[in-house]
């Protein structure tokens, strides 16, 4: 087995584009989900934001607009699902696997006009003096910017849940919405506010499919994306950092095994294919065996003032 | 006027214009889909000669289809629901909905049933397929005189004969122009999916291919492929054109429109019956895609002449001599591979290094 043909470097420029995308979608679900709202749309959001972001982006040859695009569309699309599941008190479940197809239907309906059309090129961002290292300048830090923003945002997350007041008044609704309102707080107004924050994320990942790892617009590319986002959620208990873990190992695995299929590894297909769901499942699940990795109590639950 | 009656009135309203209609399309055919017909690739070709067969047939038949139907548990129902919904035939067109299509013919006897690619079949289940391996003989001897780093990626999908016919017979062809040849095969296990697609263009480009061939439905790769530049690409089932003259420089396409035409003519004259058909180039089942100015005249000279013996039936791609990978006699010298052999291969030929998984 000759592996030298692969290049660690390449190989791990190539993981973090590949997990970018669920990065973005998980990220943006895991807010929803310790607001106490099962939102199971990322899937359709997140198509819906690959095709808006597509669409925006070659209309004005500017990948950024793309992305403010899709981000907008994601947030949109959520907001129906807001509106229904807060006001109408509607089966988040029912209504969130309603939110999928809309998204996979509308999407198709909008990309029409845009299939075999490419991409503008989207720049890389090098980074002065970072980019210019050996070996990890190349593999760090010379990436586009979206990459760096969805680490970045990463710890906004972790950093707003833990460390500000807004945070724990988020969480306070997503573990116990009745206390919560019985201080005054706005539960409903919350958590539309976490549905549409977890809407444009779920937007913006899909739209770094259709931008960048692929990049072009194709029916139904997403193929499952938004349901890997939802695992890892579940698999990171509801944690930031979990969560980055999660994407990027799942990133990770599925270019290597990719990278070893190419080499010509002496390692069966089938288990190659089948590594990343393996891995991530396995490593997460080891790491939150001890210590707390209960979901937000109130889950899934509808909340109505009068309860 | 109550609300009951008007309901009623609502219904028969609704009846009458469904005979009404009906009048005019004496049959209805269903189409069972692997992905969405916006994949510019497999599914697209399908679809646009669906709706060539019904345009042909103008206002006679009625065409229903649905997509995204995955090879599993699945199929059955959504086969069943087609064939509740009366569809007189159904093409099912995917490998994987071969035990499906058995399994839903046997307890619609009067439906009939078209399984693409497959070798199960049954009074009223006929199978279709083209011979796509003499487009990748074509594709194989243009990407082994072009290849610069000698290694050649290959993007496949499920391990089915199909698939694995395509590998040989571009390993055959590319081998015999380019004896320093190699190639680097990636099994996916899906059909569709462009951003694992993409990755996999990826991972081969990586590791020194210049030439992608792919036996995936989607155009990802070809977009990966440009991106990275210097890398060739063909189109898979469906011209990608739009990705031409590089990295795409030629393609099979697959053209089911006269098939479609006359399996249902067929149904309409009540002549249908179970058959078995494999028609290659000579038939016009599989085109060869236009072979664009990247490739050096002399190169597009040969290729062309090959693909004109394919189709003429002058040369079978899988002429001997031909050595199993195992090192095992198969084809003596001039001697053609039968259709039982291909139609259920199984086993790399002499040469290639990685294992078929199973």
């Amino acid at each position: 087995m000759d592996l030298s043909s692969i290049n660690p470097v390449l190989l791990i420029a190539s993981i973090m584009v590949s997990a970018t995308p669920i990065l973005l979608a998980a990220i943006g679900e895991l807010v929803v989900e310790k607001s106490g709202v099962l939102n199971l749309g990322v899937e359709g959001m997140m198509i819906t934001g690959a095709v808006v972001g597509f669409a925006v982006a070659v209309s004005n040859t500017s990948p950024g607009l793309g992305f403010v695009g899709a981000a907008l569309a994601g947030a949109l699309l959520s907001l129906p699902f807001a509106l229904l599941t807060q006001y109408l008190m509607s089966n988040q479940v029912a209504t969130g696997l309603g939110l999928m197809m809309v998204g996979l239907g509308l999407s198709s309906l909008i990309g029409k006009p845009y299939e075999g059309m490419k991409a503008p090129p989207f720049p890389k961002v090098e980074i002065p003096l970072l980019s210019d290292l050996p070996i990890f300048g190349r593999m760090l830090f010379s990436h586009d910017i979206m990459v760096y923003f969805s680490v970045a945002l990463v710890v906004a997350v972790w950093a707003f849940l833990k460390y500000t007041r807004a945070g724990l008044i988020l969480r306070a609704v997503g573990e116990a919405h009745d206390s919560a309102h019985a201080l005054g707080y706005k539960v409903r107004h919350i958590r539309i506010l976490a549905i549409l924050f977890g809407g444009a994320c779920a937007g913006l990942g899909g739209a770094y499919l259709s931008l960048v790892r692929v990049p072009q617009w194709t029916e139904g590319m997403t193929a499952g994306a938004g349901w890997i986002a939802l695992a890892i959620v579940v698999f990171a208990s509801w944690r930031p950092g979990r969560v980055a873990v999660g994407a990027y190992l799942f990133g990770g695995v599925s270019v290597l095994q990719l990278n070893l299929q190419a080499a010509g590894a002496d390692v069966p297909v089938a288990l190659l294919s089948a590594s990343p769901y393996l891995i991530t499942i396995l490593v997460l699940v080891i790491i939150s065996a001890r210590g707390a990795h209960a979901a937000p109590a109130s889950l899934g639950r509808p909340f109505h003032a009068s309860h | 006027m109550n609300r009951r009656t008007l309901l009623t009135s609502a219904a028969l309203a609704l009846a009458l214009a469904t005979t009404a209609f009906a009048q005019d399309e004496e049959i209805t055919a269903g189409f069972i889909y692997i992905g969405p017909p916006g994949d510019g690739g497999w599914t697209y070709e399908h679809d646009q000669a669906r709706q060539k067969m019904e345009a042909h047939f103008d206002g006679k038949v009625k065409t229903i289809y649905q997509e995204n139907v995955p090879e599993s548990a699945d199929a059955e129902r959504a086969i069943t629901q087609m064939a509740l919904t009366g569809a007189d035939i159904i093409f099912t067109t995917s490998f994987g909905y071969m035990d499906p299509t058995i399994a839903v013919a046997q307890k619609f006897p009067d439906v009939k049933f078209e399984h693409a690619t497959g070798y199960k079949r049954a009074d009223n289940v006929s199978t279709y397929s083209a011979r796509f391996y003499e487009g990748r003989a074509v594709q194989g001897h243009i990407a082994g005189k072009m290849t610069k780093t000698n290694k050649i990626g290959y993007i496949a999908s499920v391990p089915i004969p199909e698939v694995i016919r395509g590998i040989n017979s571009a390993y055959i062809h590319a081998k015999k122009v380019n004896p320093d040849v190699e190639f680097s095969v990636i099994w996916l296990y899906t059909w569709f999916d462009p951003a694992k697609e993409a990755d996999a263009a990826r991972a081969l480009i990586e590791n020194g291919a210049d030439v992608v061939l792919q036996h995936t439905d989607s155009t990802a790769p070809q977009a990966a492929a440009q991106e990275a530049g210097n890398v060739i690409t063909f189109g898979q089932a469906s011209d990608m054109a739009e990705y031409a003259p590089m990295p795409r420089v030629s393609s099979i396409i697959d053209d089911w429109a006269p098939y479609y035409i006359a399996r249902v003519q067929a149904v309409l004259d009540g002549t249908w019956e179970s058959t078995d058909t494999w028609d290659g180039i000579g038939a016009g089942m599989v085109g060869i895609g236009e072979i664009t100015d990247a490739v050096p005249a002399d190169v597009k000279a040969e290729a062309l002449a090959l693909k004109e013996a394919l189709a003429s039936g002058e040369y079978h791609a899988f002429t001997g001599p031909l050595k199993k990978q195992d090192g095992s006699d198969w084809l003596a010298e001039g001697e053609v591979a039968d259709d039982g052999t291909l139609a259920g291969m199984d086993f790399y030929v002499e040469g290639l290094t990685a294992e078929i998984p199973n």
